[in-house]
């Protein structure tokens, strides 16, 4: 199994790593029996991303996907946050082995998760894009 | 990055000069056929069984019950899917246990789907079969008791000898993968009292590649390779001659002083066991205290996983192993970490160095003060940790 030189870069060089002071958005996705869990913290000023940072539990690929979906997200409005993809976070990485694509999975929930509790304190209802069985085993089937 | 630390010497080994030099003949002018019958082919001939005889003097066989195979995982797949063919007449069912190597577990659930029944044992906190257990699972139908002789992943050392008298009394045939064992720990077959042991060249400066299974005299197991007369018949194939040559060179040398060479490396293993949980709370030493392979150390870091910690260990030159889900391409950690009772999200966390000859004092100093930086980074990145941190 080989990582590509954008994924070791973000695994040894994470970027945003931490919890956001006064964050007004904080999501965790995963769970440590999987071996992977990954929280965003964010703080959101008129629907726009200030402010966003990630601790993970994980292997190399949950640590720089973490790292990458930070990035991309950074100034962005919560829509276009929303929209993000777990292909969009892996082709800015130059790709992950098959095994990992869960962990792609999880840095587009992770954002997700974030986001709806912003929803949740601003009191306005969030709809899920769709529901995540809490287990990396789910995602691996689907990636296989 | 280059590897400067060299700690996964269970997975592989680096190949002694010594054997390179005596395999070097054999790779270039002394090319022939052991089967042939000119001077070339019988020089071939000749190697082959002189290391036939270095391979039994090592473990105190004869000469007639060694076979040459391809790998350990060979021997592993001969010994027991050819007892069970040769004896499913007498019955179907196999005693193992929870923590054997794969090329066991993996041949066992083929011959579960073939009918076989197959008991696994379970071990206690460190690992460690009971011998009671052994034999009360023996039942009118078992054939075949196959248990490791020390664990690839946390090192420890089985009863076998006891293990063996149990088999000896019920006249059941007993297999022990010995393939962490060899060079580490005595191994005498008639003082383990097994019928059957496998072996591997690269575990111990030999080449890969190559490997054996010892078959004592009288005992009935099926030909695992059909084809030409190689190997009494029983394993086909042209021989692996300068592979041979070099496993029967690997096991003189790997023999020659094991007290001593014991010593030196569990000198090392003892000085990682003190330090690393000195210096780094929140671990767990994983497998028994003493009665362990001299050159296994295996760690759980908690809040972090064990890939991760890999990879920075390759930062800055050290190579090591883990049986962590995420480097085996699986999503469950490592079987044997569930044996011994570890929860998922702890035995994510392991850490496996494996010491040889090779290594120094120094090395494990450097290694304990690499290990001190990087847990504690990725720990700072861990949410587990922020957690428990405010508990």
């Amino acid at each position: 199994m080989l990582y590509s030189e954008k994924v070791m870069d973000h695994f040894s060089n994470p970027r945003n790593v931490g919890e956001v002071e006064n964050a007004n958005a904080v999501g965790q996705v995963g769970n440590a029996k999987c071996g992977d869990i990954m929280q965003m913290s964010m703080r959101i000023e008129d629907d726009i991303i200030q402010d966003v940072k990630f601790k993970t539990f994980g292997c190399g690929a949950a640590i720089a996907t973490s790292s990458m979906a930070t990035e991309l997200v950074k100034g962005k409005h919560i829509d276009e946050a929303l929209a993000l993809t777990n292909k969009a976070v892996m082709d800015a990485l130059d790709g992950l082995p098959p095994v990992k694509v869960h962990c792609s999975v999880l840095a587009e929930e992770a954002i997700e998760a974030a986001i709806a509790d912003y929803y949740k304190r601003q009191g306005k209802e969030f709809t899920p894009k769709k529901a995540c069985g809490g287990c990396c085993h789910d995602c691996h089937q689907e990636a296989e | 990055m280059s590897t400067e630390i060299y700690l996964d010497n269970s997975a592989t080994t680096k190949l002694k000069p010594e054997v390179l030099a005596e395999m070097m003949p054999y790779l270039t002018e002394q090319y022939g056929n052991p089967s042939s019958i000119y001077s070339l082919g019988r020089e071939s001939k000749r190697a082959i069984e002189a290391a036939r005889d270095q391979v039994a003097a090592a473990i105190g066989a004869k000469s007639r019950e060694i076979y040459f195979t391809g790998c350990g995982s060979e021997a592993d797949n001969w010994a027991i899917r050819g007892t069970a063919y040769a004896h499913r007449n007498k019955g179907n069912h196999i005693i193992s246990t929870q923590i054997e190597h794969h090329a066991v577990l993996h041949t066992l659930a083929a011959l579960e789907k073939e009918g076989f029944l197959v008991t696994y044992l379970p071990v206690d906190e460190y690992g460690m079969v009971n011998p009671a257990d052994v034999e009360a699972a023996i039942t009118e139908d078992t054939i075949l008791i196959t248990v490791m002789m020390a664990n690839n992943e946390i090192g420890t050392i089985q009863p076998i000898a006891e293990i063996g008298e149990i088999a000896k009394a019920h006249k059941v045939l007993f297999h022990t993968d010995a393939v962490q064992a060899i060079g580490a720990a005595p191994v005498d077959v008639a003082a383990l009292g097994v019928d059957m042991l496998s072996l591997s060249a690269h575990k111990f400066g030999g080449p890969k590649g190559v490997g054996a299974l010892y078959i004592r005299s009288g005992v009935k197991v099926d030909t695992f390779l059909y084809g030409g007369g190689q190997e009494s018949g029983r394993r086909a194939g042209t021989e692996n001659v300068p592979g041979i040559v070099g496993l029967g060179k690997a096991i003189t040398l790997a023999t020659a002083d094991i007290p001593g060479k014991a010593a030196k490396i569990s000198a090392m293993r003892d000085k990682l066991i003190a330090e690393i949980p000195a210096r780094i709370p929140d671990v767990r030493l994983n497998g028994h205290p003493t009665k362990r392979l001299p050159g296994n150390v295996n760690f759980c870091f908690q809040y972090i996983e064990g890939e991760s910690l890999l990879l920075s260990l390759d930062f800055k030159g050290i190579a090591a192993s883990s049986g962590s889900a995420c480097t085996s391409g699986s999503l469950d950690p490592s079987h044997v970490l569930l044996a011994i009772g570890l929860p998922h999200e702890i035995a994510h966390g392991s850490l496996r160095l494996s010491i040889g000859e090779d290594n120094t004092m120094e090395e494990m100093d450097a290694t304990v003060a690499a290990l001190v930086e990087i847990v504690q980074r990725l720990r700072e990145m861990s949410p587990l940790y922020h957690a428990q941190a405010h508990k």
